[in-house]
């Protein structure tokens, strides 16, 4: 029996044992007995000022590093406060795995003092959850989570301990394999449906790449970017793909769905086959699904089988990994092209017209005040491709999917899926702790700001020096944006008023970050070089912005993507292209 | 709409049928009958939903049911391919017919389960539909309390549902399957 620990040691050898570097959380009751042996544990813990933080910290880690990320809180509260972060990372297919101290087993399910069915909550919004009452569990339930967590669609997995099963002595078995019988995800595609996709990539004059997030979870970008120069098509990758293709690549149509560019969304609606890479047709792409490239056939590899004809039918289902799939797919196009290799000029004449006359663009205010547009381009142009990028959401996330040039995978991590307001500065803080060495600029909105800026004081206190632009046009900028496009220009709860309260710059200053602010357009280089050099402490930059802007083009919801505007009102002169 | 039975082995586990009660509600599948019992192993749990469902669901339930983890194979039960039976318990006024009950219920292959001085207690096992014909002739004495369980349902021939589903590594539905072979056919 000398051979025994506590199922807290326990738990802390099993995340040291599944390869964690890592963790974010906050200690509390239920959870105190793991936080003893984490004092002494090699994994760097990381004191957040809220569970969100937490979580979406976690989320970013994973997002930028491809390795699991891991929050961990207490009962009751601490746990609930990390439904937002799991049900983001559910949306968005992130591998986390969130710790959560539960109440005693005896006292389980008597409303116990910070009791909360975290695993009931959990359970619509995780891939999977656990509650574990017996100590001797706890190692084969920690390893099953990072396997769940980072296998097949990749997803959030919550194990939840009782306190006394930390408390309690116990044996420590770490599992040497895993066998879940009803978890196998195919990872290997069919050879048929390999073939059959790729006598239809040999039929078609009108294809495009329709590239999802899926390419970044697969780490297989550099795979698209084979088969795809073989193909020859036009490439678009979704608001979740930004990245996995390079924006600099002349097969790159930009992005697709509501404020897509005019030529990737055009390109769906016009094309005669869809090649589709780990994306699942989201309402945000198809606009009316029933107006949705009501002339392509489909091809959909995604590793989630139930992705496969969820919203629209798949005339090639293929089932597998992108990785494995991509390699498939490459030489069995290349002996279809052999036999017939389709003419894509007429198309790509068509195509290329169109992103010629309608390539993304802003106005400047004509009062003279600054564009946000033109902040956040240049944030991009100077930080350059191989910084990461972090945005909230709304407007600013938008244009920062518009306008920030993406070359590579995992440089732009954002709330693509559930839409979490918040997002930015824990995810960016994650992120730079996954990528210590790499520019992380969070490019913010003064909404989504106020939600979790606290964990500026963890990154002050760690030695996290993100970069959070503020992209302040002191409302909430998208909801404005409808309001004045469909609610007659009635303003209802959308001021924030955050010109005059808070001052960001003070703000960000008590919080032990450097405050910048930037007012004028002659000024942004120098202010983004400026929070470019400081590496020794994070920096906020106040971008006052005009708040009139609009994110254009524009899909509006529940309409067809051929009604597509470039302006207010303004539709593309359909009438002078040859579609 | 069309109804559909689909015969789920589960994880014997705490929380598995929340789990797959949880999906069908957050995704909008109607259940009719639901039914959960042990089966022939112990570690492994059966369910028998029952659905109403549109065209294209059944493939999309039961991949997204697959999708749990706690789920180990799924197969759907057709009337072709499956015995299907309810089990019925009526209790049913008796003044003056108890003759009259005892012998319908015998025509359905039921009995008398439990007399009292106004009432007996027919149970019956078998198909909806003749547990529906019977409960219509039984109206006429009177149905005081009536309960149902849900369907249950094992498949015609020699295999099981587990050897099945040991034997299947992607999806276990042969529905699933079907969309697979659409296109290639």
């Amino acid at each position: 029996m000398s051979n025994q620990i506590t199922g807290a040691q326990s738990l802390v050898n099993a995340l040291e044992q599944a390869g964690v570097d890592v963790m974010f959380g906050i200690p509390g009751g239920a959870i105190l007995p793991a936080y003893d042996p984490i004092y002494d544990s090699k994994i760097r813990h990381i004191l957040v000022r809220h569970e969100q933080g937490a979580g979406h910290a976690a989320t970013g880690y994973a997002q930028a590093t491809g390795r699991v990320g891991v929050c961990i809180a207490t009962s009751g509260p601490g746990a609930t406060n990390l439904v937002t972060p799991l049900a983001d990372a559910q949306m968005d297919s992130v591998p986390i795995v969130a710790i959560t101290g539960q109440v005693p087993g005896p006292a389980i399910g008597t409303d116990a003092f910070q009791e909360a069915d975290i695993r009931g909550v959990t359970m619509p919004i995780t891939k999977h959850n656990y509650l574990v009452t017996n100590p001797l569990d706890i190692p084969k339930a920690i390893a099953e989570a990072f396997y769940i967590a980072n296998s097949g669609r990749p997803g959030p997995v919550l194990v939840d301990i009782a306190k006394d099963a930390l408390q309690k002595m116990t044996d420590y078995h770490y599992p040497t394999s895993i066998n879940l019988r009803g978890y196998k995800p195919q990872t290997e595609p069919s050879s048929q449906s390999i073939r059959d996709a790729a006598a239809l990539i040999a039929q078609s004059v009108k294809p495009v790449f329709y590239i999802g997030g899926g390419v970044i979870k697969a780490n297989a970008a550099k795979e698209l970017l084979k088969l795809a120069e073989l193909v020859g098509a036009p490439v678009v990758t979704t608001l979740m793909a930004r990245g996995a293709f390079p924006d600099s690549h002349h097969q790159h149509l930009g992005m697709p769905g509501m404020h897509g560019t005019v030529a990737a969304v055009t390109a769906l609606q016009k094309a005669d086959l869809l090649i589709t890479l780990g994306a699942r047709f989201d309402d945000r792409v198809t606009g009316k699904l029933s107006t949705f490239a009501v002339n392509a056939k489909i091809i959909h590899a995604d590793i989630d089988p139930a992705e496969i004809g969820k919203n629209r039918h798949a005339d090639v289902p293929i089932i597998g990994d992108l990785g494995p799939t991509i390699r498939a797919l490459i030489p069995a196009v290349e002996a279809e092209f052999k036999k017939n290799q389709p003419d894509l000029t007429i198309w790509w004449r068509q195509m290329g017209s169109l992103r010629e006359k309608y390539p993304l663009g802003y106005n400047e205010p004509a009062d003279g005040s600054l564009s946000p547009q033109y902040v956040i381009e240049r944030i991009g142009a100077i930080t350059g491709p191989d910084g990461i990028y972090v945005a909230g959401v709304g407007q600013h996330q938008m244009w920062a999917s518009q306008f920030v040039k993406y070359e590579k995978p995992r440089t732009w991590l954002n709330s693509g899926g559930l839409g979490t307001m918040g997002y930015a500065v824990p995810a960016a803080m994650g992120a730079k702790v996954g990528a210590p060495d790499t520019p992380v600029w969070a490019i913010d909105g003064d909404g989504c700001f106020q939600m979790t800026n606290q964990e500026l004081v963890t990154c002050a206190l760690n030695n996290i020096p993100i970069k959070v632009a503020i992209i302040n046009n002191e409302s909430l900028g998208m909801v404005r944006q409808w309001q004045s496009l469909f609610y007659q220009q009635r303003y209802s709860n959308t001021d924030l008023h955050s010109k005059r309260i808070p001052d960001f710059a003070k703000l960000a200053e008590a919080m032990g970050c450097v405050g910048l602010r930037c007012d004028s357009k002659s000024d942004v280089d120098k202010i983004i070089k400026e929070a470019n050099a400081i590496n020794d402490a994070p920096v906020v930059v106040d971008f006052n912005v005009h708040r009139d802007a609009m994110v254009w083009p524009m899909v509006a919801a529940g309409t067809s993507n051929d009604d597509i505007m470039i302006a207010k009102e303004m539709a593309p002169d359909w009438d002078s292209q040859e579609l | 709409m069309a109804q559909h039975t689909l015969s789920v082995l589960v994880e014997n586990s705490p929380g598995v049928l929340a789990r797959v009660a949880s999906l069908f509600s957050r995704r909008g599948y109607n259940i009719d009958s639901l039914a959960v019992g042990p089966t022939e192993n112990p570690e492994v749990s059966r369910m028998t939903i029952v659905l109403n469902l549109e065209g294209h669901a059944l493939d999309q339930v039961s991949a997204q049911l697959f999708k749990l983890v706690n789920v180990i194979g799924i197969q759907e039960m057709k009337s072709t391919n499956s015995r299907q039976r309810e089990l019925l318990m009526v209790k049913v006024s008796s003044s003056g017919n108890r003759n009259e009950i005892v012998a319908l219920a015998k025509k359905f292959n039921g009995q008398i389960v439990e007399e009292s001085s106004d009432s007996v207690v027919v149970e019956a096992v078998g198909t909806s539909k003749d547990l529906a014909s019977l409960l219509t002739e039984m109206g006429k004495y009177g149905v005081k309390e009536l309960v149902q369980s849900g369907l249950i349902a094992i498949e015609i021939g020699d295999t099981t549902l587990a050897e099945r589903t040991l034997q299947e590594t992607g999806l276990a539905t042969s529905e699933s399957h079907s969309q697979t072979e659409d296109y290639q056919n």
